[in-house]
């Protein structure tokens, strides 16, 4: 902006050019202060909860043993003074969203490959309509149903991999869109290309059209994962918190960051031990959730196909 | 390696509109012909119906026949894949696959087709390559990204994937309209070499370079605007040139409208 006005200065001098009054120059400004304002009100809070996690819980991330022990040891919660690890939940975390994506992620590309590529009239209608529906569905309606047709309908126990089911809900339509926008951006002209070829229409799908937005549909799977791995209210729903690590999906209990937190916050006003386990997984998650995104934009960006 | 195409009493529609009435034409084997006439009077619309195109887009259907050496293209049964790998296509603008290499690119309608014999994959890129005149250009970048070359070359890369599934028939949609002058005489040249061995169809906005280019010509036209697109005259480029049959052909060449 400065080196265009720099390059070339206002011809004050022309009647078409009759420079700018004090009025709009005063007016411009003012314009100017007030959305800086506005940025710098909308940006309080962000920095707040960063500097808040951060400087509490980064103390206990930094010790060794909150990433290789679990709470096992520890007493009921809080009271012999020991921190201890995160490891259950860490674990817990990461399994319930790697199992959500390995449900989630092939029904999403096959969904928007299905919009995108084979949808026509009424059925691709409804089905994108319930995409819409799915992704309105709060989170906590979506693990009240997993637990109603678990529990209720089949008579079953939860397991942890109820929590992936819950989570796959809300998953789906999230990949689904991301990766039908990236199909779309995929110029037609690519499919005629191989029509023409005598390629038939499933192969060039496959090998010419995938390929082409691969970068793109895997940054919005990652995404997914990280927004599956910080959603809470599934967890305190259908997934009962445990102070050992548990990586069985289908049996026992299996502690998650968001139940860690839910299990020691009521304890966190009397006892600091129990707020520093608070503050260390809020920040663990707001780390790992950060991490996945970041790689997520850098996979896009580095495998992205120039054009 | 080179067929003749009949064409029938062809109607062509996109949904309810009618885009191109009434064609009959008869495109002869090594030969190239060329189709001319004002924007949007159907030349690419009646072009992609030659190989089955036309179908891909929402709504495209034809009605009459088309047939290559007495096979009817459109019969039931028919597989318009199997039609389009007879019938190659270059398209106006240079479109090569963005994911392959060169050489990938030349020889994607052979590997998604499965063919995975090296030496015959090897000697069908160099043939390719050098039937497209771009051999000597990319020889020692046959692994570099396709879209890496220049447009012209990318014309080229495409026409020489095109050519690689050994088609009885190459389309062109004005293969040079995106190009330099420089690279429309390589492809003009290039086109001039193809009919040895192929039928060739061009459309083209560029009345020298039909007459350069093809052996004869087709004249489409609108009758009206809102009416479909016709054929209104075919003949040999030099008649079609010199002295056309209709007026209005004379006016549509010596630029008086369109
Ligand atoms: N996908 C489509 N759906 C509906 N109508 C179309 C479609 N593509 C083209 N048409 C219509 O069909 C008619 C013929 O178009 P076409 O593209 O074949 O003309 P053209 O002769 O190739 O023109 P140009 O010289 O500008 O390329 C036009 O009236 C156009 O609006
Ligand atoms: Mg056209």
């Amino acid at each position: 902006m400065s080196t265009l006005l720099r390059a070339a200065p206002a011809p004050r001098t022309t009647a078409l050019a009759p420079g700018r009054s004090r009025g709009r120059t005063l007016r411009s400004s003012a314009a100017t202060a007030l959305i800086w304002l506005a940025f710098a009100i909308a940006l309080v809070p962000l920095v707040w909860i960063m500097w808040t996690v951060l400087s509490r819980g980064l103390p206990s991330m930094l010790h060794l043993t909150w990433w290789n022990k679990d709470q096992s040891g520890v007493g009921p919660a809080g009271f012999d003074h020991q921190v201890r690890g995160a490891r259950h939940a860490i674990v817990g975390t990461l399994l319930m969203a790697a199992l959500t994506s390995l449900i989630a992620v092939p029904i999403a590309i096959l969904t928007a490959i299905y919009l995108v590529e084979y949808g026509r009239g009424r059925i691709a209608r409804i089905v994108s309509f319930m995409v819409d529906i799915l992704s309105g569905v709060p989170s906590i309606v979506a693990a009240l149903f997993i637990y109603a047709v678990w529990v209720t309908t089949f008579k079953l126990t939860l397991v942890p991999a109820c929590a992936s089911l819950a989570l796959v809900l809300l998953m789906i339509p999230v990949v689904t869109r991301s990766a039908e926008e990236m199909l779309r951006l995929v110029p037609n002209e690519l499919r005629e290309a191989a029509y023409a070829l005598g390629v038939p229409k499933w192969k060039t799908i496959l090998r010419v059209v995938l390929p082409s937005c691969m970068s793109g549909i895997v940054t919005g799977g990652l995404l997914g994962f990280a927004r599956v791995a910080g959603e809470t209210a599934p967890l305190l729903l259908v997934a009962s918190y445990t102070q050992f690590l548990n990586q069985n999906m289908f049996s026992g209990s299996m502690a998650a960051l968001p139940t860690l937190i839910n299990t020691n916050v009521q304890f966190m006003s009397s006892d600091p031990i129990s707020a520093d386990r608070v503050w260390g997984a809020a920040c663990t998650l707001i780390v790992l959730v950060l991490a996945i995104n970041l790689a997520g934009r850098l996979l896009g960006h580095l495998t992205r196909v120039k054009s | 390696m080179s067929k003749r195409v009949d064409v029938s009493d062809l109607h062509v529609y996109y949904g309810d509109f009618k885009a191109v009435e009434d064609v009959t034409m008869t495109i002869a084997p090594r030969s190239v012909t060329a189709f001319i006439g004002p924007s949007g009077c159907g030349k690419s619309t009646f072009l992609r119906t030659l190989n089955r195109m036309h179908e891909v887009t929402p709504g495209g259907r034809v009605e009459g026949t088309v047939t290559l050496d007495s096979e009817d293209l459109y019969a039931p049964g028919v597989d318009p894949v199997a039609v389009r790998r007879t019938i190659g296509m270059v398209f106006q603008r240079p479109n090569p696959f963005p994911t392959m290499s060169i050489r990938n690119n030349v020889l994607a309608g052979l590997r998604l087709n499965g063919v995975k014999e090296k030496a015959t994959l090897d000697e069908t890129m160099e043939r390719s390559l050098r039937a497209a005149n771009l051999w000597e250009e990319v020889k020692d970048r046959l692994g570099k990204p396709g879209v890496s070359l220049s447009g012209g070359q990318q014309q080229r890369l495409c026409i020489a994937r095109a050519i690689a599934v050994e088609p009885q028939v190459l389309l062109m949609d004005e293969p040079c309209s995106a190009l330099d002058p420089i690279s429309t005489l390589a492809i003009e040249d290039l086109i001039g070499r193809l009919k040895a061995d192929y039928t060739v169809v061009v459309v083209t906005h560029n009345m020298q370079q039909a007459a350069r280019v093809s052996d004869s010509t087709a004249f489409f036209n609108l009758a009206a605007t809102g009416k479909p697109g016709r054929l209104v005259e075919m003949n040999d480029t030099a008649t079609i040139f010199s002295t056309p049959s209709q007026r209005v052909t004379e006016d549509y060449i010596s630029g008086r409208f369109g």
